[in-house]
């Protein structure tokens, strides 16, 4: 794909968040949105994978550390083709394959279940471990928040993974600066993440502006070119990316729009389609 | 008097690794730098590419262990019973029980049995808090014989199975030709008074006891319980039915260990009079395995007091 094809795609995963996080009455809009294009590149770009065969062992693995943004990872897997997109009003509903957070179990295609923070990244070393094993060349993605940073276990797991050196393995950290309670500085500082992650034995690549495709693809390309050592993509990016009363406020990181804001945020990203339409 | 040969279950658990992985390609084996004292290094040593050392970083350990199994390796997650559990207890939880991967935790140095190491050591808990996962299998292996068995069964299953073996060593008391089944629990000695439920090397105290009890004029019936979850209901039920006292034994919290498993199976489908040795509402304390095996009244001799004890009320 083209970056204006990726943009346009990145608005309609955008637009699924929306969809279901409205229809949900809950869930998390703010560090979906954000990631919309690292969502976006991994799956319509960087990995190779086939909604029809999710389980071919070769496929490479993406594990959404920040399991919370659920809404994004849904969104993208049905503009994939994983599932049919009208599946994601079902999000959070009673018998819905659209838990709360991703569960391996109930839907095809999720690679490791995840939730709890911290603990993705133990799996996506584990898988890239198994790859090591097996001598298989896939690679393993895994989505960090920024706040998720401040979990004691993403610093065991980046040191098991610099240390045995999985180079197979790609972090990336969705790197929007904002946590529940408000600013990540104020909250309990992780910074600097890219001198963490260098000191962890990790190829650190900083991309300052994680929404825009171009910078992600010269991110991901250098990640895949790197061996020897894991990679950690700090990607600088826009809580709530898309819909302009959530863009960098710290309330829409686990909130769902009323049926006005809604109506309002669905305006915006068409406004944002038809703009990319007339380029 | 023929020596009895004493092994610990640890070791059991160690040889038992090195003998499956010949078999079963699938096996990994993961360690938090204790790998001389799980024994898994006998594993280490025949398998150095299946064997990974995750440092001290239980956490991370399990999760990594979820990955694996993710792509279809059997991982074998292995520490002391207080940080596999307790430190670890979310990731269990969420990374390997929710998803129902196939992660076998083992689990070494349980119990009061650690000795020396003192209270912050000696997991008293780990059962209640295994025991809570849906879909967990937890064993509890009473000597050699069981806890071999018992870690080629975990191989068999598809699922999470978590295994408690201790530090120190203990009689081997089983028939080597013993049938093990996840699920089914072993009548030992057959008696008509009283049953005294057992799991771990409290199995061998009961049958001590057992001894003493006859002596006394009392007829006690002993079932090892190796598998805690999911729990024999039909050899428990019948032998409750039976001898009408129940008594229960285990070296661990009785609040949601044994006690508790055969405590809520009695009182929904039997109600049967009941007593269950175990270590109470407090922490364990440095001493030999010896003087707290008898502190706690779980040698052969306190559960045979306690036995009679409870018979004669």
């Amino acid at each position: 794909m083209n970056t204006l094809e990726l943009q346009k795609t990145a608005n309609e995963v955008r637009k699924g968040i929306v969809i279901a996080v409205h229809a949900a009455k809950s869930g998390h809009p703010g560090g979906s949105l954000s990631a919309a294009e690292i969502f976006t590149y991994l799956y319509f770009e960087e990995m190779n994978i086939d909604p029809e065969n999710p389980k071919n062992p070769d496929r490479d693995r993406f594990v959404l550390s920040k399991g919370h943004a659920a809404p994004g990872l849904y969104s993208v897997m049905a503009e994939r083709g994983y599932f049919p997109k009208e599946e994601l009003a079902t999000l959070r509903h009673l018998g819905s394959r659209l838990q709360g957070h991703p569960c391996m179990q109930y839907l095809p295609g999720i690679d490791m279940s995840s939730g709890s923070l911290g603990q993705g990244i133990s799996a996506a070393c584990g898988i890239a471990l198994a790859g090591k094993i097996d001598h298989r060349d896939y690679r393993v993605y895994t989505l960090l928040g920024d706040g998720e940073c401040e979990e004691g276990q993403v610093w065991e797991a980046s040191m098991f993974a610099g240390a045995k050196k999985l180079d197979n393995l790609c972090v990336i950290v969705d790197n929007n600066n904002l946590q529940i309670d408000g600013k990540i500085t104020d909250v309990n500082n992780p910074y600097p993440l890219d001198k963490k992650f260098e000191a962890f034995n990790f190829h650190v690549i900083n991309v300052n502006d994680g929404n825009n495709f171009d910078e992600l693809r010269a991110a991901f390309e250098e990640a895949r070119s790197t061996k020897g050592m894991p990679t950690a993509i700090i990607a600088k990016t826009l809580k709530g990316k898309g819909v302009s009363f959530m863009e960098d406020q710290a309330g829409w990181h686990g909130k769902a729009p009323n049926d006005e804001q809604f109506e309002t945020a669905m305006q915006d990203l068409e406004r944002i389609g038809e703009e990319l339409c007339r380029r | 008097m023929p020596q009895v040969k004493k092994i610990a279950t640890r070791e059991s658990y160690g040889n038992a690794l090195k003998e499956l992985g010949a078999e079963y390609p699938q096996i990994v084996v993961l360690d938090a730098d204790l790998a001389g004292s799980t024994k898994t290094a006998v594993f280490q040593k025949a398998f150095p590419d299946r064997h990974f050392d995750c440092g001290i970083a239980e956490a991370d350990m399990m999760g990594i262990a979820a990955g694996l199994a993710t792509c279809g390796k059997i991982p074998f997650a292995s520490s002391f019973a207080m940080f596999a559990t307790g430190r670890a207890y979310e990731i269990v939880r969420n990374s390997i029980a929710y998803p129902h991967l196939n992660v076998k935790i083992g689990a070494t140095h349980a119990g009061i049995s650690v000795g020396e190491d003192g209270a912050s050591h000696q997991c008293l808990e780990d059962i209640a808090l295994m025991r809570g996962l849906p879909g967990m299998v937890v064993m509890c292996p009473s000597d050699d014989v069981e806890a071999r068995k018992c870690v080629r069964a975990a191989v068999l299953h598809d699922g999470p199975v978590y295994m408690r073996f201790g530090r120190a060593a203990v009689p081997v008391i089983n028939d080597p030709d013993m049938d093990f089944k996840i699920g089914k629990g072993t009548l030992l000695r057959e008696g008509k008074d009283v049953t005294i439920v057992a799991t771990g090397l409290c199995v061998n105290s009961a049958m001590e006891a057992a001894g003493i009890l006859e002596q006394q004029g009392i007829s006690a019936e002993v079932i090892d319980i190796c598998t805690i979850k999911p729990l024999d209901e039909e050899l428990l039920l019948a032998s409750a039915a039976k001898t009408k006292h129940v008594v229960t034994a285990e070296e661990g919290w009785i609040t949601g260990g044994l006690g508790s498993a055969v405590a809520e199976l009695l009182s929904e489908k039997l109600p049967t009079r009941l007593c269950r040795i175990g270590v109470g509402d407090r922490f364990g304390e440095s001493g030999t395995m010896e003087e707290l095996i008898h502190l706690f009244g779980l040698d052969g001799e306190g559960v045979a007091a306690k036995t009679a004890a409870f018979v004669r009320a």
